[in-house]
């Protein structure tokens, strides 16, 4: 089939061929084909192709790696054509005879009856590991992660959960206050994406950001602190758990209202591309990361910040952590369409739907989602499907999901995927990862030690802050600037 | 002594001075003037808005900029007022500063969301790490016939947003001096300005300045009463004032300009003067400026008062289309010479 304008903009096949990561060899063989098929299981949506694949087809192989030089003798009818690397590659569409669809033939009957309703999970999914053990063998050559970067994942994600387990003891014990909601399950989105970040990257989040704080540098200490209301938190313990900012780490924040964070987060990739056009900072390819979940899909701030993102080529990354519940209300009670992804060719960009149980399937789309905007060829919407083990809050009692369906989830445990990998690919010992969860353990006790130990903040520092430019609380009865009263660096003047 | 020469001499300057350091334009020139030099001064400066680029702007406030200064440092958004609101402030936290364009004030309140969560509270609930150098600008006020929607005041909603600035200009003198100091300021303000005022016509001074922020402005110093006011209705208060002055009457005006927070050293020193005071202002009478004004002038000058604080404003009613109407819902220049007779009784 020939290529739309659209597909052209949906098609992230070409530029992986010419930007395949150095330590993988350009001549593959079929095992490892399939291998890494299974492995990279996010197929991208052509805007007007039938629903030939399943509603939520995790495992289904990737268009992107098909499209690379080389090619897989397995299959049958070959979908792609794979002996090219122009960038105008037409993508064909695969039928379904295609042995790749096999397993999601059922699925794919399923929702040509329209059935909307259909569990998610239909016997699609292959982790990480079982797709290990298949091609043991051969994949010493192969592995998506070097040893380092395998441990730097696995203490980030030991990190985020290790982290959260822990607010939700203070908070039980009285320690913090509020809303607090944790992101347990989800702990491959932050590692996946954020450990792909320069330090001048900006990340944008919503309520459920501590790990993304965490992920992106910003340390235990402070955002415990944070959490406790300290003054030694990364906000002086003026935000909270919902407002987790760093100057430092371009962190940008932490916002109460679900779709808030996402203009600000284009207003960022605006000011990276204005630095690059206007100020002349041609090296400047700071990239941003929004992440919000699947309820916010349904709100306008999203869908106008697609457009002006597509619009502009904005360098952005739009992360949905569709995690299929929005409180208590269900992601297909909420949505005409659940199919998030779909709606990015709608703007003008790639949609691409990842298991996001997976931290290692997780950071080859976020590599090329990353990459595209580094390279200025604008937004990328990735969906990615995942589940909180916890309630929405701290205090969700959390009865409303099917327990079937939380244990589920509760298998697919991104750390314990990961875990796995690392063991079965011999690229760490138990002995290590044990070691890192030591540590870790170390760390989170220490931070609540610090968090403990540090001041709440003083009267004094109820006025500062409102404004960056004080003189903006006027001019007093006196004459005098209200912020030169005295009274003013106590707290107590009246404004 | 002067001899003749140095007479003639000083002749010449100051014919000069009045002729050449001063140039007549409208409002609208005067605001983009003031865009313009900012522009020039500081390449972060940035517009967003609608129709602010090619068309240049809907009261030609942008006219000119984006041939000059490029499509990225004038931006067309599409009509998405709550995101490109958004936009400008997550632009501002890292870097840029963006001066954003409500085509109509009222268009402003699709964007409330941003405008009070992110630009008011985001520098306080990040503990001081980020900081929001935006403004926010765009007519308002009662036109002539524009209808209810286009004819909001929304300094009444916003005010009580903490975090922000608001400033209204009433003279091509004041809106260019507020437009540069609300550019060069380190908060988040909002400009308001007003669609019947955008062809007032004044010299004003070639050099740089700016009018401070926080500053309210005497129009007329007088010892009878002090009248409060602020855009569009400083008119009407000095068409009054006329009238006024002819009936023996010597009130002092006052364009309190930056309607929050309030110069109340201004204010308290005309109160402490005159003992009375009126205000009068666009705004509806509920949860107006002039009802924070009353609070606060009576809190803090309460004993140098006369009498109780008239308050003449809006009616409480959407703004009618007809022209009849229309004009019963605003004060006019009648009322305020009504009210004065009746506080200096």
């Amino acid at each position: 089939m020939s290529l739309s304008h659209h597909h052209l903009n949906t098609n992230i096949l070409p530029t992986l061929s010419a930007t395949i990561p150095t330590p993988f060899p350009l001549v593959f063989s079929a095992p490892i084909v399939s291998f890494l098929s299974f492995i990279f299981s996010s197929p991208l949506s052509l805007p007007s192709s039938p629903p030939i694949f399943s509603p939520f087809p995790s495992s289904l192989p990737t268009r992107k790696k098909m499209a690379t030089a080389f090619s897989p003798s397995k299959f049958a009818a070959q979908p792609f054509p794979l002996n090219t690397t122009s960038q105008n590659n037409p993508l064909t569409i695969p039928t379904t005879a295609s042995p790749f669809l096999g397993s999601t033939r059922k699925l794919i009957r399923l929702s040509s009856s329209s059935n909307l309703n259909i569990r998610r999970r239909s016997g699609t999914v292959v982790a990480v590991s079982d797709v290990v053990k298949e091609n043991k063998s051969k994949s010493t050559l192969n592995l998506l992660i070097t040893k380092e970067e395998g441990l730097e994942l696995y203490e980030d994600m030991v990190l985020g959960r290790a982290f959260e387990d822990m607010c939700a003891q203070m908070y039980y014990r009285g320690k913090m206050f509020g809303f607090v909601h944790l992101y347990n399950g989800q702990e491959a989105i932050s590692t996946g994406f954020i450990k792909l970040l320069k330090q001048q990257d900006s990340v944008v989040s919503t309520y459920r950001d501590h790990v993304h704080a965490l992920s992106k540098g910003v340390s235990a200490r402070a955002v415990m602190s944070e959490l406790f209301g300290k003054t030694t938190g990364c906000c002086r313990g003026q935000g909270g758990s919902m407002h987790m900012f760093s100057r430092e780490h371009n962190v940008l924040g932490g916002f109460a209202f679900i779709g808030e964070g996402i203009p600000v987060a284009t207003g960022a990739a605006f000011t990276s591309k204005y630095k690059r056009e206007v100020l002349k900072e041609a090296d400047c390819d700071h990239v941003t990361l929004a992440f919000f979940g699947d309820g916010t899909c349904n709100n306008g701030q999203f869908f106008e910040c697609l457009n002006m993102a597509a619009l502009w080529k904005l360098p952005i990354v739009f992360v949905v952590e569709n995690n299929l519940w929005a409180i208590g209300m269900s992601h297909l009670r909420a949505t005409s369409d659940p199919q998030i992804y779909k709606k990015g060719p709608a703007f003008g960009m790639p949609g691409v739907h990842v298991d996001g149980m997976d931290v290692l399937k997780v950071r080859e789309v976020a590599k090329e989602a990353i990459g595209r905007a580094r390279r200025g060829e604008g937004p990328t919407l990735v969906e990615c499907e995942t589940y909180r083990f916890r309630g929405h809050s701290l205090a969700d009692p959390d009865e409303l999901r099917d327990p079937a369906e939380k244990a589920h989830y509760a298998a697919r445990d991104p750390i314990t995927a990961l875990k796995k990998y690392l063991i079965e690919n011999s690229l760490a010992s138990e002995a290590d990862l044990k070691a890192i969860d030591k540590k870790i353990d170390e760390v989170v006790e220490e931070a609540v030690e610090f968090a403990d130990e540090s001041p709440v903040p003083p009267q004094s520092q109820l006025l500062e802050n409102v404004f960056a430019d004080p003189k903006g609380f006027g001019i007093g009865p006196d004459g005098q600037y209200r912020c030169e009263d005295p009274k003013f660096t106590e707290g107590t003047a009246q404004v | 002594m002067l001899t003749p020469f140095q007479y003639l001499l000083s002749g010449i300057y100051l014919t000069r001075y009045i002729l050449y350091s001063r140039h007549e334009l409208l409002l609208f020139e005067a605001l983009q003037e003031g865009l313009e030099e900012e522009m020039e001064r500081d390449i972060r400066v940035c517009v967003m808005g609608e129709d602010v680029g090619h068309y240049g702007g809907s009261y030609k406030v942008t006219k000119g900029l984006a041939k000059k200064f490029g499509d990225l440092r004038v931006l067309d958004t599409p009509i998405a007022e709550n995101s490109f609101t958004g936009m400008g402030i997550g632009a501002a936290m890292t870097g840029l500063r963006p001066v954003v364009e409500g085509m109509n004030m009222g268009f402003l309140l699709l964007a409330f969301n941003q405008i009070s969560n992110n630009c008011g509270m985001l520098h306080y609930t990040s503990g001081g790490q980020f900081t929001i150098p935006i403004v926010i600008r765009g007519p308002g006020g009662v036109g002539r016939q524009l209808g209810a929607e286009h004819s909001q005041r929304l300094e009444s909603y916003f005010q009580s947003i903490p975090g922000i600035q608001m400033v209204a200009c009433s003279t091509p003198y004041n809106a260019k001096g507020l437009m540069k100091a609300a550019i060069r300021s380190e908060n988040p303000v909002i400009l308001f300005e007003h669609v019947l005022l955008y062809n007032l016509k004044e010299r004003i001074p070639d050099e740089d300045y700016i009018c401070n922020l926080e500053e309210a402005e005497m129009v007329r110093p007088g010892e009878h009463v002090t009248i409060l006011t602020y855009s569009r209705m400083r008119y009407h208060v000095m068409q009054a004032a006329k009238t006024l002055v002819n009936k023996g009457y010597d009130p002092e005006v006052i364009d309190i300009r930056s309607l929050k927070p309030f110069d109340l050293y201004t204010i308290g020193n005309s109160v402490k003067k005159t003992h009375r005071v009126l205000i009068v202002e666009e705004c509806m009478r509920t949860g107006g400026i002039g009802a924070s004004l009353i609070a606060a002038i009576t809190e803090n000058f309460n004993d140098y008062l006369d009498a109780p604080i008239m308050c003449l404003s809006s009616q409480d009613v959407p703004t009618p289309y007809a022209g009849t109407l229309e004009e019963v819902t605003v004060v006019q220049p009648a009322q305020i010479v009504t009210a004065v007779e009746q506080l200096c009784q």
